[in-house]
């Protein structure tokens, strides 16, 4: 019996383990470091944590039930308000799955500019837990040198996709629009900057005495435990779990990039810290080597019944508007089958399973949300450990509500 | 890349490891299997889906060591009408598996993978919560999205999109 | 002097030093917003009034007109007592701060401090144990936090009030400490005492403040248990806003929050001003010779403004750059680092001192 099954037996909320000694705190779910609506019941001894156990739900859209009523293409708009701080990373795990589904492949341009930007994705979010996770250890500053940062990335993605959060830009079979004149420029400028802007977060932060008693030895996770609590990501790297799925079972094109993996093996919230820190560097290198490697070409797939026509051409052409007539009112088919999308979300495993039974609508999708596993380990972290190291786990596993709940 | 029609026949796929490892470790296990889009699925028998996850996973062929994903499909008005759906993950030959358990729509139950992957505990939760398939050993069996006293399973095909009126 | 004069005397002394502190304490939130705000890439208030000079007008205007809530549950008479007792802690240990020298104005003489009055002699004196009336003022002030984080009825609000007893008592200890070698070289408790005895110079150019005389170690203590005693980023625990929600105050809304915050950039200031009168030779600076003596009169409030502000403002910057400690790494530090050195820097003065004499 595994050990750490513990931590999820069932006790009743109401009562305390500790007796009289013990007191029950509510955290959330409305406080300002649950990140969110996320709702932990904390048995506390004076500052000892007892126990922990995180209630969720508070964010239910019931996504899954909704997409089973929607359009294959529909379904995208869902997938960014899932993971609102990763939206493309969910875009393309989606899209990635039905292409997969139909056995479509997108050209050469579309597929660098989804590398490039999931990579800009990843440090956009990185950024947010970055900021968020030093606020709550009282670090403000770096908190807003953080969003200085992000706020460039949505500016680029409302270059993109007229949206700043909620993107939907990639799209089955390709991408929405082009690329907008003028983009690459920005985006270049952004990656000679954003180098030196990592080093000041880290001067405020990896060797400062505070954070580090902070961060070292808090909240350890050993990778045996990481295994059986299904943890993923950097929260699992962290624990010297060496997996990445960009590496090790690469998707839409990361074969064709260079990257490090980082790894730590002590598995406490400094390793986390530091494992995402570098993930930074390495997603930036990744998105000069995409903006180096962009070809020309068409971004969308020539599969005149599921992609959408270009405008021009559907006012031009009549079959182009007949298609687009189709696509739009019905959807398109998908053959029957199932597939099983996993990516290296920021966070990471996300993954998209979608079961089709040949018509437009998909007949299930699930998604593996992987704020909602790494949620596992909020009990082994913290329980024997202090109040405020709670504040350090919860921000150290960089979960996101939309994520857990759906 | 065109798709290719799927492999369903047993005799086919006999030398993948899983269908290997389950064939000789828990013979009669594997009901049925299926090759389609580079992605392999397998029938197992619901009462010997733990014995036949714990090989999965501890036998040297396979090493499924993670798990990572449990979920479930509802295929009203099929009888066995639940699919449970584990998806399985080896570290060392970087390869998936879907495993998969069909259920009685009467009375759906099944046992839980928690004892060997406690992390699968809220991913069980969220099962029964939404489709209401009980998982036998489970440590805290409540739903976990919903209202506890929330009345239906959503994800059921019978449960209409806009909720009960 | 007669009664009446120096009853006059006295309220003119409160009326200007309260009003005084008061304008400080809501331009330090001001400074602060504005300092923190530039360093963290914006602008800090910029829309009320000129540079937002306006805000802490503003700020004032919105906390008296918020609606003033008294949560169901609390324990009434005591949760409100004390944000006032807070406040009225906080406020009154400034009697006792000498703020600048004797001032003579139409025919009367006196010092520029509350409890200062000029003897017979036609020199300055106040009590003789002022730093022990201000450090006894300050640590009462915890009773306002506690009772708060008690009377509240919520846990997190008992958690903060806990941690905030814990914290400043045991900060407490060092603070008292560090100051002792200065009372060992200054022979004397009283505060105008102190500052008279670094009124001199080394080659007319180096102030012999007692800093620059050997105390720079007690100068650490005494600000590191200083920013325990105030609450402040890194110890700013009590209400470490994004663990306990707000700790003793989360309760407390509109004027009684105001109090509370009052007292927290009162208590800034009180310590500022007592670090200046130990360390920095108090409101005694070079003298600027070729300026009006009109001009020149004004100078010791000017060196005192100018050191107080430099509190402020180191203050704010660390607010700006350091995260927050943890509840027992706090406990450590206080008592396993700050306690025995400020012993260590105890004993080593007391040596000197003898020694010398």
């Amino acid at each position: 019996m595994p050990a750490t099954l513990d931590y999820f037996r069932a006790i009743p909320v109401v009562e305390t383990i500790g007796g009289d000694r013990t007191m029950v705190l509510n955290m959330g779910p409305q406080h300002p470091s649950t990140h969110g609506v996320l709702r932990l019941v904390v048995e506390i001894d004076g500052e000892t944590v007892v126990r922990i156990r995180p209630d969720i739900g508070y964010l239910h859209t019931g996504i899954e039930k909704t997409c089973e009523a929607k359009f294959y293409q529909q379904v995208i708009p869902m997938t960014d308000r899932i993971d609102y701080l990763a939206p493309m990373a969910n875009n393309l795990a989606y899209v990635l799955a039905v292409e997969k589904l139909l056995g479509l492949e997108v050209p050469p341009r579309a597929m660098w500019i989804r590398l490039m930007l999931s990579e800009l994705t990843r440090i956009s979010s990185h950024l947010v837990w970055l900021g968020t996770h030093a606020m709550d250890i009282g670090a403000m500053t770096v908190f807003l040198y953080c969003f200085r940062e992000r706020e460039e990335i949505l500016k680029m993605y409302e270059m993109v996709a007229g949206q700043r959060m909620m993107t939907s830009y990639f799209r089955v079979g390709g991408l929405s629009m082009n690329l907008p004149l003028g983009f690459l420029d920005y985006l270049k400028n952004f990656t000679n900057y954003f180098p030196a802007r990592i080093e000041q977060y880290s001067d405020l932060l990896t060797s400062n005495p505070i954070w580090m008693v902070r961060t070292k030895g808090v909240a350890k996770i050993s990778k045996e435990d990481a295994m059986e609590l299904m943890l993923t990501g950097p929260t699992a790297r962290a624990s010297g779990i060496d997996w990445d799925l960009r590496r090790d079972m690469p998707y839409g094109g990361y074969e064709n990039l260079e990257f490090k993996v980082p790894l730590a093996t002590e598995g406490d919230v400094y390793a986390r810290y530091m494992v995402r820190m570098e993930e930074l560097r390495q997603s930036l290198g990744m998105v000069k080597q995409a903006m180096a490697n962009l070809p020309d070409g068409p971004i969308k797939a020539d599969a005149p019944k599921i992609v959408l026509p270009d405008r021009e051409k559907m006012k031009t052409q009549m079959e182009s508007l007949i298609h687009h007539f189709k696509i739009v009112t019905e959807g398109f088919n998908v053959p029957e089958g199932e597939v099983y999308q996993g990516i290296e979300s920021p966070r990471g495993e996300m993954g998209y399973y979608v079961v089709s039974d040949g018509t437009a609508k998909p007949y299930r999708v699930h998604m593996r949300a992987p704020s909602f596993a790494n949620l596992n380990a909020i009990g082994p972290m913290c329980e024997g450990n202090l109040l405020a190291d709670v504040v350090a786990a919860i921000g150290s596993i960089d979960i996101i509500l939309g994520d857990v709940d759906r | 890349m065109p798709l290719e029609p799927a492999i369903t026949d047993l005799e086919q796929l006999k030398d993948r490891p899983a269908v290997a490892a389950l064939e000789a470790g828990l013979p009669g296990a594997l009901q049925a299997a299926k090759f389609d889009r580079s992605e392999l699925t397998l029938w197992i028998d619901p009462l010997k889906i733990i014995p036949a996850l714990t090989l999965l996973r501890d036998s040297a062929a396979t090493s499924y060591k993670s798990l990572a994903d449990v979920t479930a499909v509802d295929w009203l008005p099929a009888e066995p009408r639940f699919e449970v759906v584990y998806s399985l993950l080896s570290y060392e030959r970087r390869e998936r598996l879907r495993v998969k358990v069909k259920v009685s729509g009467n009375d759906p139950y099944i046992e839980s993978a928690t004892v060997l992957w406690p992390g699968a505990s809220p991913f069980e939760r969220e099962i029964f919560d939404l489709f209401g398939i009980r998982f036998l050993g489970h440590p805290d069996l409540r739903r976990i999205l919903l209202p506890d006293d929330w009345e239906g399973h959503p994800l059921r095909k019978d449960y209409p999109v806009e909720g009960y009126r | 002097m007669s009664a009446l004069t120096f009853l006059i005397v006295a309220l003119i002394k409160i009326a200007i030093t309260l009003g005084v502190l008061l304008t400080v304490v809501a331009y330090t939130v001001w400074l602060e917003r504005k300092v923190v705000g530039r360093m963290q890439n914006r602008w800090g208030p910029s829309r009320v009034g000129p540079f937002g000079l306006l805000q802490p007008l503003a700020d004032g205007i919105k906390f008296l007109l918020k609606e003033d809530l008294t949560p169901p549950y609390v324990e009434k008479n005591i949760y409100l007592l004390a944000p006032g007792l807070a406040l009225i802690m906080a406020l009154t240990s400034i009697a006792l701060v000498p703020i600048g020298p004797v001032i003579h104005l139409f025919g009367i003489s006196t010092p520029v401090q509350i409890t200062g009055v000029v003897d017979a002699a036609g020199q300055p004196s106040d009590i003789n144990v002022g730093l022990l009336i201000v450090l006894g003022i300050t640590s009462l002030g915890v009773y306002g936090i506690a009772l708060a984080g008690w009377s509240s009825n919520s846990k997190y609000s008992l958690l903060g009030s806990l941690r905030a007893s814990a914290q400043m008592v045991s900060y407490e200890v060092s603070l008292g400490l560090s100051l002792v070698g200065v009372l060992l070289m200054s022979s004397t408790l009283s505060l105008s005492g102190i500052v008279h005895a670094q009124q001199s110079t080394w080659f007319g150019v180096i102030p012999q403040w007692f800093l620059f005389r050997g105390q720079f170690v007690a100068f650490f203590i005494y600000m590191i248990a200083a920013f325990a005693e105030t609450n402040r980023i890194p110890f700013d625990l009590p209400e470490a806003e994004t663990e306990l929600v707000a700790g003793y105050h989360t309760e407390y809304s509109a004027m009684k929050f105001a109090m509370f915050f009052m007292a927290e950039y009162a208590n800034m200031v009180t310590v500022a001003c007592i670090a200046s009168v130990m360390f920095l030779g108090g409101w005694t600076g070079p003298t600027i010779s070729f300026l009006p003596l009109a001009v020149q009169a004004f100078l010791p409030l000017v060196w005192f403004t100018a050191k107080i502000f430099f509190f402020l403002f180191l203050y704010i910057w660390i607010r700006g750059t350091l995260p927050r400690f943890r509840y027992d790494q706090l406990m450590a530090f206080g008592w396993k680092f700050l306690f025995p050195l400020a012993l260590a820097n105890v004993i080593v003065t007391a040596f000197f001192v003898a020694w010398r004499a």
